[in-house]
């Protein structure tokens, strides 16, 4: 029975029959192997010494270099363009055409050229693991390509969304037959992308996993290949793009919640008519994505108390749900940390142990071969469910924060005489304005707005 | 009262720009100060540590490249330049010359050489190689371990989170400078 260790050496017989050695010299052989291991790649024991040759050149081993630093900046200047373009061709020149012509653009070169990768959905990981690891260093373009889209939409709102983001682009294409998604359902799922943004921060943040990297539904149509799973996740996408418009940038992407959240404050936010709203409602119809708000009515007073006392008795609530929320959360701590490598890998060793499971995987093999102690593995398995244990209340903390203010927004009425988009959920794609007769006379392609037109 | 009104309306534009200006100024500096820590804003890639790998052939079926960007190295200071490779041949060989049925190498991508007596040397013809592995555990068992798998960085995608990592058993994989990017292993020196 012989041993690799260190992927470099073997040794020939110190650890032979150590199953039968009693426990205490099983432990020193294990020592020894531990650090005949830990100096093995400087030592690396030639069994077969390399030959002299008087007349023969050793061939270098090759190293191709990486991608240059260079095209990650082109990358860089690409994004800033893009971002400038759809801010400018949104709010400035309100050229539908022109957004469209961009999202193909934007499409070929982040989506099939650069094949999705880096992306500022992604980002979030790197910041938040920046954040909480000090031995990563964030890349520079990660960092901007996270800042740079919700600066924009500080100002402009989210024209990231409309015409650069290639996930987005995809979605925009393929809604063909877009159908309306009834209020309750749209708002129930809407806080779903949000419960998304904390599993990929706590699973980011525990150093476990890239998880929205790891679940981009599109990656694998940009590369053209992927696993079956990821085709099959991407596919389900598109199809159901079709009559749901953007079902990702909706009800998913962790990106477009911040910057949802983001372009509540932004300054020059999309306008649909662009002078008094004839009350058409030519926009509302055709907005795909559910994102205009209808003018609101002036209610009863009965109704306005009501509502006035569901709001206090919610805000009263609150503090009560986000509890519940942290409480519920440190009770997921199991299923959480089952992600981590670690912990899985204490977990199977420990079954192994016991007996629970037979043979053994890859991965457990690997583990002995190093000779580290189970106890230490445990010990790390252990520290990191501890840290999945207050994640998780985290976690459940901030699902609990969305439910209640999500509750709370709903019931705060505010007033509304023309129809407005949401501006979390518009993406300043254009059809708004697009459609809309007054800005169809603006741009002189009809004379005048009829009386036909002028609906009610 | 349009006074009043106007006074509102500018009291919500100064806290909506107040705002702005925040955010811009807290994301734009705080991502700045976490990319700029330590002053050592470097780019990593991946690469796979040869000490951990177990060449379980992961590398091969994970990589979201159909043909995975992962590749067979060869240090050659390291290696015996044996008759009997067993990186190269099977474990039981019908004759040691480059038959196919003799070469554990599913896609033929080591070529063999004759140098002198009684050496050969081996060099991986890289479009070939699809990174099973298989010589790599065949030359770490029996030979010097000259063979070990790396990530080719001109093929790598740079993905955020690498799929051969997810699935590594060993956690072999892990992120290095990119601009020293391989992990090679190399002969020790004799006192």
């Amino acid at each position: 029975m012989s041993k690799i260790v260190g992927g470099t050496r073997r040794v020939p017989s110190a650890n032979c029959g150590t199953r039968r050695v009693p426990p205490t010299l099983s432990r020193i052989a294990l020592f020894l192997v531990f650090v005949a291991m830990s100096a093995a790649v400087a030592l690396a024991a030639e069994r077969f010494p390399p030959p002299d040759f008087t007349d023969h050149k050793l061939p270098e081993t090759s190293q191709p270099s990486p991608r240059g630093l260079l095209l990650d900046y082109l990358d860089l200047a690409a994004l800033a363009v893009g971002l400038s373009l759809a801010s400018y061709l949104a709010i400035v020149r309100r050229s539908r055409r022109g957004l469209f012509l961009l999202t193909i653009g934007s499409l070929l070169w982040l989506g099939f050229w650069r094949q999705g990768c880096i992306c500022p959905i992604g980002s979030i990981q790197n910041v938040t693991l920046a954040v909480f690891d000090q031995s990563y260093r964030l890349p520079l373009v990660a960092a901007a390509f996270f800042a740079l889209p919700i600066l924009f939409a500080l100002f402009f709102g989210r024209t990231f969304c409309a015409a650069v983001c290639p996930l987005g682009a995809v979605q925009e294409l393929a809604a063909l037959r877009p159908v309306n998604v009834p209020a309750w359902v749209d708002h129930a799922l809407g806080l779903l992308a949000y419960v998304y943004l904390g599993l990929g921060v706590l699973f980011s943040a525990t150093g476990t996993a890239f998880v929205i990297c790891r679940y981009d539904p599109f990656v694998a149509l940009f590369r053209r290949s992927g696993s079956v799973n990821m085709l099959i996740f991407g596919a389900c996408f598109l199809v159901v793009g079709v009559f749901i418009g953007r079902p990702y940038c909706r009800y998913l992407c962790p990106y477009g919640a911040i910057l949802g959240l983001v372009s509540k404050v932004s300054k020059w936010h999309v306008k649909i008519p662009p002078e008094e709203c004839i009350q058409c409602r030519l926009c509302e119809d055709v907005c795909p994505y559910g994102a205009i708000r209808e003018p609101t009515v002036a209610l009863p007073a009965t109704e306005r108390r009501r509502g006035q006392k569901r709001l206090a008795l919610l805000i009263g609530l609150f503090p009560l749900l986000v509890w519940l929320g942290f409480w519920l959360g440190t009770r997921l701590e199991a299923p959480l940390s089952r992600l981590n490598p670690t912990v899985r890998l204490a977990d199977r060793i420990r079954q192994e142990q016991t007996g629970r499971v037979e043979g053994t995987i890859d991965a457990s093999d690997a583990f002995r071969n190093t000779g580290r102690a189970t106890e230490n593995l445990y010990g790390e398995a252990l520290a990191l469910s501890a840290t999945f244990h207050t994640a998780g209340g985290w976690f459940g903390a901030w699902v609990g924060l969305v439910i209640g203010v999500k509750l709370i927004h709903l019931s705060v009425r505010r007033r509304r005489t023309d129809y407005q988009p949401d501006r979390a959920a518009c993406v300043s794609c254009g059809r708004c304005f697009w459609y809309c007769p007054g800005e169809q006379a603006r741009q002189g392609w009809i004379q005048e707005i009829t009386p036909l037109q002028r609906n009610v | 009262m349009t006074n009043s009104s106007n006074q509102k309306l500018d009291r919500r534009a100064f806290v909506g720009n107040a705002l702005r200006v925040a955010g811009a100024v807290g994301i734009g500096g705080a991502v700045a100060a976490l990319a700029a820590r330590k002053g050592q804003s470097r780019e990593w890639v991946w690469q796979i540590d040869p000490a951990k790998c177990i060449a379980c052939g992961n590398c091969a079926t994970y990589c979201v490249l159909d043909e995975s960007a992962v590749k067979c190295t060869h240090s050659f200071g390291m290696c015996g330049y044996c008759d009997l490779c067993t990186g190269y041949f099977h474990p039981d060989p019908i004759a040691l010359n480059s038959g196919a049925e003799n070469q554990l190498c599913p896609t033929g991508a080591i070529k063999r050489t004759f140098v002198e007596d009684p050496y050969f040397e081996y060099t991986i013809d890289e479009p070939l190689c699809i990174g099973c592995g298989k010589c790599v555990k065949g030359c770490n068992a029996f030979g010097n371990g000259s063979i070990y798998l790396q990530v080719r960085h001109d093929r790598c995608r740079h993905c955020n989170e690498c799929a051969i990592a997810v699935s590594c058993p060993s956690q072999a994989y892990r992120r290095v400078p990119a601009d020293d990017p391989y992990l090679l292993k190399i002969r020790e020196q004799k006192a």
